[in-house]
Parts: structure tokens; sequence; C-alpha cells
């Protein structure tokens, strides 16, 4: 099978996966990469996330993407028992004709549950309904160690809490069980509102937020001055009306590895000040499909080649909510200054329902997220300043994404760490654990 | 119109595919294969996918004397059965299968014998119903016994030949034999083998062309279409060459 990166194509390090066909494969899997002597694996699903932790340290993988079935599913009640290598786009296929959609989605559902679970991802609604761990009611893994072993919010706890955001270390996920949500349409009530500052913002977000289940703003990162953090607020409610049946699959893609990166300054300039303006009026209210409001990067499939071959980096920080405004005006001055930076600066705020997670990413507060064509000597000196910000601030950043952070930055960041480690499943490692705890 | 899909080998990776694209169309189905656990997965999988109703049989389709109380359970669980897919199979090693006499003659005996006991059994229920296609998964593999494969090869041709004539026989009863003949697909099967990249494909690209090879009654389908070509190609070369050729 042909070798694999992570999302951001950085760190460049190819993986060779072990394609898994059945739950009871894994055991032969882990043994055949143990085999190979170079250190431990890492199970792989759609291989979303951007740095380096779905890289594992042998460099082999067990890709899990067909071990992808629904092993039950309740159309009454909405409860779903699948493999971990299902997909959210496969599950939307399959619920969204009898009024069910996931819980809490990520920009993308080229996603599989057990990304999902090891990633504990948030989405639009974090503010309404957390993150994807608070609806997991059960999950099944194999542990080399012992096992295939279930744990819940009542079977070994421990166990549930460090898998959940345990970036897939204390186990390979073989199956999850969770809830869906209810809904009534495809379509989404969308409002949209342009804002001229950051300080406007922070007035929409709290004005608006309570109103709508899913929220987020679009920034113009390359905007200074009086104009720093202008962009728009994004909201929106699932509709009462509009049809069940799933958005058509029609797609296009980059066919080919970029040599160089298409996203330079100047494409990054004219791209963010024209989305800025493309809408004239403050407001504008629209029903638009489920697809363009949660996803409207899987409209072109392989986007991140565009980054071409040296790939890029995500950066994406949470600053609790007391000085949340302050530090991200920072961060995205020291973003302008460097005039390097993303079409996509994503701004929203996160809050206070808990992750069942230990190692859960999302804090109350304000998280910011930018894609950074890879650049080493800018980005570590522009990293270096962010991160300084951040950790000074008692934030932190998303290992989902990551591929810079540093040992001392995660382990004050995230104090679980060694309770993860702890549990972490000896056969399993991945890069980015490896960098972050040794 | 629903059908009713019979499955023999329902948890091989190409069967499970065409399986999926059936659940789809609210299809119901009868399953067969030998490892419960595995086929239990797969018939709540086709049922989350929409499939109307699904039975399951456990067997091992080497066992021919269970293939009588297994077709009597299929034909009183449905009427009719509109699609019966055979689609077990192994992979033989051929180097083990030169010095390992009784493991050749065992893999031989799954990939060919077991089928033909397959296509016997069904051929007598839809005669008797005069309706119906018989699909049985060949191989690009069956076309020319190959140095580096050809104990799998000969199996696929000793099905293929069979299928035809078992074609001839069943047209005039209103029933059809699909035979089909996929080229390199990422499967379980061939998961340990490095197959070229640009000539492989998913097991749900050659499923969808199996669908439609059966909604259009065709006799003999290539999987992907090109290996029709490659395949006209390998089969016109002279032996005498051929036997120096090394693939």
């Amino acid at each position: 099978m042909n070798q694999t990166l992570s999302w951001g194509r950085y760190p460049y390090c190819p993986q060779t996966p072990h394609e898994i066909f059945w739950p009871e494969d894994v055991p032969k899997g882990l043994a055949d990469i143990a085999a190979v002597r170079q250190g431990s694996a890492l199970a792989y699903g759609q291989g979303r996330s951007y740095g380096d932790s779905c890289l594992s340290e042998s460099s082999h993988l067990l890709a899990m993407e067909r071990v992808n079935r629904i092993l039950s599913i309740d159309l009454d009640l909405g409860l779903v028992f699948a493999q971990a290598g299902l997909t959210l786009a496969e599950l939307i296929d399959i619920g969204l004709p009898h009024g069910f959609f996931p819980p809490v989605t990520p920009g993308t559902k080229f996603i599989t549950l057990g990304g999902a679970v090891a990633n504990d991802v948030h989405g639009k609604n974090h503010h309404v309904h957390g993150t994807f761990g608070c609806h997991v009611k059960r999950l099944v893994i194999y542990r080399s160690n012992e096992g295939v072993v279930e744990c819940s919010p009542t079977l070994r706890p421990e166990l549930f809490a460090a898998t959940i955001g345990g970036l897939g270390l204390t186990g390979v996920i073989l199956a999850v069980e969770f809830q869906l949500r209810r809904v009534s349409s495809n379509k989404i009530e969308q409002r949209n509102i342009r804002f001229e500052n950051l300080d406007e913002f922070f007035a929409l977000s709290q004005a608006q937020d309570t109103a709508h289940e899913y929220t987020v703003a679009w920034v113009d990162c390359l905007a200074s001055g009086a104009q720093t953090g202008r962009g728009h607020y994004i909201a929106g409610n699932h509709a009462e009306d509009g049809g069940l049946t799933p958005a058509p699959k029609g797609r296009i893609g980059i066919p080919i590895d970029l040599p160089v990166s298409l996203i330079n300054a100047m494409s990054l300039r004219l791209f963010n000040t024209l989305y800025y303006h493309r809408q004239q009026k403050k407001e504008v209210v629209s029903r638009v499909g489920y697809d363009p409001f949660f996803y409207p990067l899987d409209g072109i499939l392989r986007w991140n080649r565009l980054y071409g071959k040296a790939g890029f980096q995500q950066y994406q920080c949470v600053i609790p909510q007391k000085d949340g405004r302050e530090v991200i005006r920072a961060v995205m001055k020291e973003i302008a200054k460097s005039g390097t930076g993303s079409f996509l600066a994503v701004l929203k705020r996160f809050g206070n329902i808990p992750s069942p997670g230990i190692l859960s990413f999302p804090l109350e507060g304000v998280t910011l997220a930018l894609d950074f064509p890879q650049r080493d000597e800018l980005n570590v000196r522009l990293f270096a300043k962010l991160d300084q910000l951040v950790h000074d601030a008692g934030g932190r950043l998303y290992p989902a994404k990551d591929a810079h952070m540093n040992a001392t930055d995660f382990k004050k960041a995230y104090p679980a760490w060694e309770k993860v480690e702890a549990l972490r499943d000896p056969q399993l490692m991945s890069l980015f654990w490896k960098r972050v705890t040794q | 119109m629903k059908q009713t899909i019979l499955i023999i080998g329902a948890t091989s990776g190409m069967a499970e595919a065409v399986a999926l694209r059936y659940a789809k169309e609210s299809a119901q189905f009868f399953l067969v294969a030998r490892n419960k656990a595995k086929l239990d997965a797969v018939s709540a999988n086709l049922t989350a996918h929409g499939a109307r109703a699904v039975y399951t049989f456990v067997m091992d389709a080497n066992d021919s004397n269970t293939l009588p109380e297994m077709f009597a359970s299929a034909w009183k669980a449905y009427e009719t059965i509109d699609v019966a897919l055979i689609a077990h199979g192994t992979l033989p090693n051929q180097l083990r299968a030169q010095n390992d006499i009784p493991y050749a003659i065992a893999e031989f005996r799954t990939n060919a014998e077991s089928v033909i006991a397959c296509m016997a059994g069904l051929a007598e229920r839809f005669s008797s119903q005069s309706k119906g296609v018989i699909a049985v998964i060949g191989s690009v593999a069956g076309d020319r016994g190959r140095a580096s494969n050809y104990l799998y090869g000969s199996a696929k041709a000793a099905i293929e030949t069979y299928a035809s004539g078992l074609r001839g026989r069943l047209s005039r009863a209103g029933v059809h034999v699909l035979t089909i003949k996929p080229g390199f697909v990422a499967t379980e099967m061939t998961a340990q083998l490095n197959l070229p990249a640009l000539l492989t494909v998913s097991p749900e690209h050659v499923a969808r062309d199996i669908h439609h090879a059966i909604l259009k009654r065709k006799d003999v389908l290539y999987t992907p279409w090109f290996w029709a070509i490659i395949m006209r190609i390998i089969r016109s070369v002279p032996e005498v060459i051929f036997k120096r050729m090394r693939f």
C-alpha cells in the first residue's frame, strides 16, 4: 500500500500503512509492525490530523479505514455503535434521512470515529454541546497487554477519561458507541455579520452565541492597525424544515502534489481582502445546506496539496476567558506583523462544558486557528513568540494540529499527561507523544 | 424492484462491497460465511445501510455436505432469489503449493471444487424458479497459467469453464450466469501482495461494475474494463514466448 503523510504534510515522515480489515486483525497488525523492530505502532484513520500526532514512532501504521461497519443503530433514539473507521460522512448519509446528525462535527466530515475520540474533536457548537467525547457512551479498545476491553464513564472510568482525547495511545480504538442529535432538516439558517475589529467580534459573540447553536468567525489575519481582527461572524441553527436528503457527492480534487505553494503573501492578501468585502451589507441572513455550512473545504478534495511539497502547519491555540481578548489581540498583531498567514483564520469562543477526556484541548475561552505555509525559519520565529503569549496566559495548543510544541509547554498546559502516559499501551507511540513527553 | 441476494463468502472484501450497494437499494439478503463474528458485523452493517432483511448461515464452503441444508434455509427464508453471488476463495501460496501437494489439493478444492458444488446446487434451485442471476467470481488469472500463480489460475479457469457451460444450459431456463473476472483489487486477500498502484482498484470500484453487469445480464465481466484488453494481449502471446516470460 502507498505511503502516507499527515494532513499538513509536515513533518515529512512517510508512513507505511498495514491495512486492517477486521478488529480481530489488530493483534496480528501490531505483531507485524513489532517484527519490523523500528519502534511502536499507531492506529490511523483518514489522516486528518495536521501535525505528527497521527504519525507513529516506527513509521508503520495500522490503517483502520476498512474497519468501518455500523454494528447497531437505533433509529428511534439515535444511538450508534460502530467500528472506529467509520467516517462522519458515511454516518451522515445514513443518519440524516432519519433525522439524525453528529452531535459535534469538526470542519471536515472525512474523519473517523476513532479519530474523533482520540482527538476529542470540537465544532462550532462547543458552547452548546461540548466536545465529541461528551456524547460517547462506550468504547471498545484493544490493549496489547490485556486484549479487547470496554470502557465507559462508569466502566473503567480512568481508561475512558484517558482515551477521550488520548491521541490513540491508550489502545487501538475498535468501536465507539455514541449519541446522535435530532435535526429536522438538512438546512442551516445562517447569519453572516461583518465585523470591523476584534472588539466588535467579542461584542457579537457575547450577544449572539446564546441564540445560535453554531458560531464561528473568519478573521482577516493580514489586516492591521484599527482593523486588526476584522472579519465575518457566522452563526447558524438547524432549520425546522427543508428535507432530509444527504448532500450530493460531486467534488473537485487537487490531483497532484504542487511543487510550490499557491499560498503566498500576494494570494493571501488578495483572498482575504476579497473575502472580507464579499458582503456589502453588514448582516446577511440565508439558508444553506449542511455541507457548505460545516464543510466548505471538503468541497475540494485534498486541498492540503495547495500548500505544495513543503506542506503547512496549523496553529490552533485556546486562551482562557479572562485574558482572551487582549491575548488574542496580541497574537493577531504578531501574525499581521509577520505577513504570513492563512486563508482561514478562525476564531471561536468555547463554552464551559467540561469534556470527560483528561487530555482534551478546549478550555472556556477563545480559540484561534490559522494555517501557515511551511517556511522553516519564519515559522520557528513566529511560533516562539505566539507560544510565549499563549502559555503566559494559561492557554494551550491543540495536539491534533500541532507539529512544533515543546515538551515544557506541553507538560505545563496538559498536567494530566502523566495519567495518559501511565495508561499508554506500550506497543503504541506517536511522533507527537515522543516529542512532547521525552 | 427490491432484490433478494444470496452471497456465499459474504465476508470477502468484494462481496461486502457488492452487498453494500444492494443494501442501499433496500435489498434483502441471505449471507453465508464461515466466521460468525465477521458475518454478524457484515450483517449488522448492511441492516444499518438499508437492507430490508438479512439472514445469516455459518458454514465452510468446503463442507459440501452442508450445502443442501444451506440452500433449503435460503429458499425457506425467501421464495425466490434474484441474485446469487459466489465470492469465497483464497489466494494460495504458489511456492508452497509446488512442494506441498496436500496443500495444493486443499487450495484447489476451496477455489474450484467448492465453487462448482455451489454452482451445481444453485443451478438446480434457479432452474426451478426459472429466473435470476448466478454470479461467480473468477479472475483474470484464469485466462492463462502464469508460472508465479498457476494453482490459483487453474482453479479459476476450472470454475469459469464450468460457468460457461452452465450459462449455456440455464439460458434456456431463463437463468443467467455471470462470470466476474477482476484484476488487482485491494482487499484482505491481496493485502500481502505488492500490487502495482496504477492497476489496483478498490473493492467498491469492482462492486459498481458487478452491480451493473448483473443488471445488464452480462456474460463475462472484466473489471476494471481495461483488463479485457490486457488479457486479450496476454492470451495472444504464443506459448513458445509466453513460457519464457517472468511474471
